[in-house]
């Protein structure tokens, strides 16, 4: 048996009135990586920061050992300087620095008042290299795409003289290949010895890398599995994670009859707007009808969300070019407003970016894409507000103790449900749904996807963005495959499997970039551009959706 | 009602607490040191028609700052270039007299010059008043169109603003007049922007002002009460009767102190109907309306607001044009109030109102501001200097608590919003614990 690196003994940490771990024990070996999955708001978050000295001695209970010794450390210097290093969801680099200055930021080298800029870009080259990463680090940070940037993290780790890596969420932002690099980086890691600790949602990546999970529950450890002796599939983890096994992971539609053509999209072409000369959407053609839902499958950067922001009243994109009918009509819809009134709505993915007002009520989300509804076109009725805002909480059960609440403090499952409040209320025909269930937890998810049935249910046409293969099979009535700005595929859920989508993705991405998918390495600098801008954003998201549930907002 | 609620209750009003307090501080002040009675009606009216413009540019400068935390630093100067303008055209002067006067050229002392035959005749007044409000206008829209369309940073646009219409309105007036002012503004002008209603004599109760605070008072109690019954009758949760008649005492109260106050100083001042209009059409505006809620949105989340449908561009440009519309009202009122238009009017009124809002809790990065927290601000802020240059405070020294208020009060919005934050997390938390089996998975 290895080496026990690090034990967490009975860790209690208490909020004002309340535990957020209870007697937490983590026992990690050398050379391992050890996989930390629990919901949102169960504590895993918590637990790394007593790890790393963020939550100091003394305002927890328990004890870390560490190589042998009992550590007291004061804040996150004192545990760097032990060799733990913790990576956090949301980047830490600054856009406008170079990878070097990034690298040794509070960690310069040479003199206190002379920095050795030779030195320090020399050794940033050589932790670069390390991770595998060909870029010099004289680039600037925002001039390489959120997968090199987190690999950059790491390099950075590295430079700290790392020990025991802490990756929080490493993946949350990266499309599948970067996230597939990433996690063979880290199995490259362990090779060469370093000890890792991963938290993640994805737990197919979970059962990809790790050779130890804890499951955290409620603030307590329930279980540890091993990869060499327990079954480590995504529903036994997810049995640990929920406290029972989950059968159905999602609701049946029954009975849903499927009407006429709502929406229909031909020969859409979108162009970026700041490189005028790149195409976001290629010749796209869709359609859904009423009562349908249809699925878009892409990896992030496929061009998915363009796609939907061009259609939603030219919100996104120049020299948008295509034809868009609703119900058989050709129209021409030249802003969101325009968009909303003919019936359309886009549930963006970004619901803290551009989705809810959070130092909003929940009252105020609700009826802001559609205030004609509470009021005679000048007087907002606050009576009739409330009731709407109200009958909304009920029906799609957002836990909340008023209307009122802000919706900053709600947990990302109940800010989602708001905002699909707001624009069922703006009763739209066609609903087009940017990954829902984006960040929150299993429970939160399942809920999502009853009212998407039950807007099916309603006659209304769902479009559901998504990137988790599952969960397009799982709810779509049909699928459209997206990669590279067209759609590569279609196919009717029923005939769909996880293995044949990929494989349309892996035929179309061999006819234009055989590299795509085998290697990283020749990804395109081209295309981690397009993904940058939109995935920095969609990073800092992530982030503070973490720290927002992590934190245990939740009402 | 509880003792959470109360404290609450409290913890919501603090700004108007700390008004009431001050206020009673600096009576009591001044009346020891100085003997001077800040209860005078005299000093009461004057505390109100001094900050008057402080009122009037906070509400424009409130619903900028909605949008975003944009400000207009051109106010003051724009002030002063409005009221030059006015009174170049309202009085007779030099400048007039060479644009529009008539001239001949005759031999003087043996050489020819031009000579003024006819002066040129001031404008009448509702000429004038339109004229300025052609300039508002045409003024609010460049600056809308360059902060909405051309997408130049609030701050930057109304920079130029600041520095040009300062020389600008310098230059008219050292132009039109060897004392650099226009003084003498006819009667018909500033009677509708100063003095009283129906005036009477100092300490002779003014029956008109008596009257219009009675229906005021009667008024708010009726739209107090009837909120409460509507409510109950449509099933919502109502403030408890006691939390109602205590407020209303308290309005009544105020409003009424001020009614015999102005009273007994010979009437209803004008400028108050102009600030009490303004306040109400706004307040009603900032809660009640679509085009409110969409200038809070805007400020609270842009891109939001945008794929919401609000167009955010339209808004922009309404919130400066708005506020240069107000700034010649307020411009109106400085003129009319010393009756001469100065190339020093207006100066700082900027600051005065941006911080009003600040210390109203007006959001500094927008979305969250009530016109009645602005005019909290403002007269908190009037109170301080009326009342420390009666206790004979020296100028510098004003200057400095002044921005010391005006931090204190940053930082404790800052800080309550913090504390909010944190107890909520240890309520939360306790939540999550307990809601452990209720996770909705089938």
């Amino acid at each position: 048996m290895a080496k026990v690196l690090l034990e967490m003994r009975s860790i209690t940490k208490t909020f004002p009135g309340v535990k957020a771990l209870d007697n937490v024990n983590l026992k990690v070996e050398e050379g391992e990586i050890h996989a930390l999955v629990g919901e949102n708001g169960a504590g895993k978050s918590t637990l790394m920061n007593v790890l790393s000295g963020i939550y100091p001695i003394g305002t927890y209970e328990g004890d870390i050992i560490y190589n042998g010794e009992v550590c007291r450390f004061h804040n996150i210097k004192d545990s760097e300087k032990k060799g733990i290093v913790i990576i956090h969801q949301e980047l830490a680099l600054i856009p406008y620095m170079t990878i070097g200055e990034n690298m040794f930021l509070g960690n310069e080298q040479g003199k206190k008042y002379n920095i050795d800029w030779n030195k320090t870009y020399a050794q940033a080259d050589m932790y670069l290299e390390m991770v595998g990463l060909s870029d010099s680090s004289k680039t600037l940070i925002k001039d390489i795409g959120t997968g090199k940037q987190q690999l950059v993290e790491i390099a950075k780790a590295l430079a700290k003289h790392a020990k025991l890596l802490i990756l929080d969420e490493p993946t949350s932002s990266l499309n599948e290949t970067d996230s597939r690099a990433l996690l063979d980086l880290m199995k490259r890691l362990k090779k060469e010895g370093m000890t890792m600790i991963i938290i993640s949602h994805k737990l197919n990546e979970v059962s990809y890398v790790a050779d130890k999970i804890t499951v955290i529950r409620d603030g307590s450890t329930i279980e540890t599995l091993d990869a060499k002796t327990d079954d480590i599939s995504e529903s036994r983890i997810i049995k640990g994670m929920v406290g029972r096994e989950i059968t159905d992971r999602f609701p049946k539609r029954h009975d849903v009859p499927i009407g006429d053509v709502m929406m229909e999209v031909d020969n859409w072409t979108v162009f970026h707007p700041e490189f005028a000369e790149r195409k976001v959407c290629d010749d796209v053609s869709i359609n859904v009808r009423a009562g349908e839902v249809v699925g878009i499958y892409g990896l992030m950067g496929a061009g998915r969300t363009e796609l939907a922001m061009s259609i939603f009243g030219r919100s996104y994109g120049i020299g948008i070019s295509g034809d868009l009918k609703l119900r058989g009509k050709s129209v021409v819809l030249k802003s969101p407003k325009q968009a909303i009134e003919a019936g359309l709505a886009y549930v963006t993915e970004d619901r803290k970016g551009n989705g809810l007002v959070l130092s909003n009520s929940i009252l105020r989300n609700t009826t802001l894409a559609n205030l004609s509804g509470v009021s005679n076109g000048i007087f907002i009725d606050q009576d009739k507000e409330i009731e709407v805002a109200q009958e909304y909480v009920d029906k799609l059960k957002t836990k909340t103790p008023s209307v009122d609440q802000l919706v900053g403090n709600l947990s990302g499952g109940n800010q989602q449900k708001v905002l699909l409040a707001k624009w069922m209320f703006a009763n739209p025909d066609v609903l087009i749904l940017d990954e829902p269930t984006r960040g929150i937890d299993v429970g939160a998810k399942y809920e999502i996807y009853c009212i998407i049935n039950d807007l099916a249910k309603a006659g209304k046409s769902v479009v559901m963005i998504s990137s988790e293969l599952p969960e397009v099979i799982g709810m779509s009535d049909r699928i459209y495959i997206m990669n590279q700005a067209k759609i590569v595929g279609e196919m009717k859920a029923s005939e769909a499997t996880q293995e044949n989508i990929m494989e349309v993705i892996v035929k179309q991405g061999s006819e234009t970039d055989a590299a795509l998918v085998e290697d990283v390495e020749i990804k395109t600098d081209y295309k981690a551009d397009a993904e940058a801008g939109e995935e920095v954003s969609a990073a800092e998201e992530g982030g503070e959706a973490a720290e927002n549930t992590e934190e245990g907002s939740e009402v | 009602m509880n003792k959470i609620q109360v404290k609450d209750v409290l913890k919501r009003n603090i700004m108007t607490i700390a008004l009431f307090a001050v206020y009673i501080l600096f009576v009591v002040l001044a009346g020891v040191i100085r003997g001077t009675n800040m209860l005078d009606p005299s000093v009461v009216t004057s505390l109100i028609e001094q900050n008057a413009y402080v009122f009037i540019l906070g509400t424009g400068m409130l619903m900028c700052m909605l949008t975003g935390g944009n400000i207009d630093l051109s106010v003051g100067s724009f002030v002063c270039f409005a009221g030059a303008t006015v009174g170049l055209f309202s009085v007779e002067n030099d400048l007039l007299n060479k644009w529009f006067g008539v001239w001949e050229k005759q031999m003087v002392d043996g050489q020819l010059q031009d000579v003024l035959v006819t002066p040129a005749s001031p404008w009448s007044t509702p000429v004038v008043l339109l004229t300025a409000l052609a300039i508002g206008l045409a003024y609010g829209a460049l600056l809308g169109w360059l902060i909405a369309y051309v997408r130049i940073p609030p701050w930057i646009a109304t920079l130029a603003g600041f520095l040009s219409f300062r020389g600008l309105g310098t230059q008219v007036l050292t132009t039109a007049s060897t004392t650099n002012a226009i003084s003498n503004l006819p009667s018909s002008l500033t009677g509708i922007f100063s003095g009283t209603l129906f005036p009477t004599g100092y300490m002779e109760l003014n029956i008109f002002c008596l009257i219009v605070g009675i229906i005021v008072s009667a008024a708010i109690v009726l739209l107090n009460f009837r909120e409460r019954s509507n409510k109950i009758k449509k099933g919502y949760q109502a403030d408890t009767m006691l939390f109602v008649i205590i407020k209303s005492a308290i309005e009544v109260a105020v409003i009424m102190f001020f009614t015999i106050e102005f009273a007994l100083n010979g009437g209803l001042p004008v400028v108050v109907v102009w600030i009490g209009a303004i306040l109400i059409i706004y307040g009603i505006i900032t809660e009640k309306t679509t085009i409110g809620r969409h200038f809070m949105t805007i400020g609270g989340n842009a891109e939001s607001a945008r794929l919401s449908g609000i167009n955010n561009k339209l808004i922009m440009f309404v919130a400066y044009l708005n506020m240069a519309i107000l700034t010649v009202i307020a411009s109106l009122i400085v003129t009319s109030r010393t009756g001469a238009a100065n190339s020093f009017a207006g100066q700082e009124y900027e600051l005065d109102a941006i911080a009003a809002c600040i210390v109203g809790g007006v959001s500094a990065y927008g979305g969250s501001g009530t016109i009645i927290g602005m005019v909290v601000g403002a007269t908190l802020i009037g109170v301080i200097n009326q009342g420390l240059s009666l206790v004979g405070v020296d100028q510098d020294w004003i200057k400095i608590v002044k921005g010391l208020v005006l931090l204190a009060a940053v930082v404790f919005e800052i800080m309550s919003k913090q504390g909010k934050k944190k107890d909520k997390e240890a309520k939360d938390k306790k939540a999550k614990v307990k809601k452990e089996q209720k996770i909705a998975v089938n």
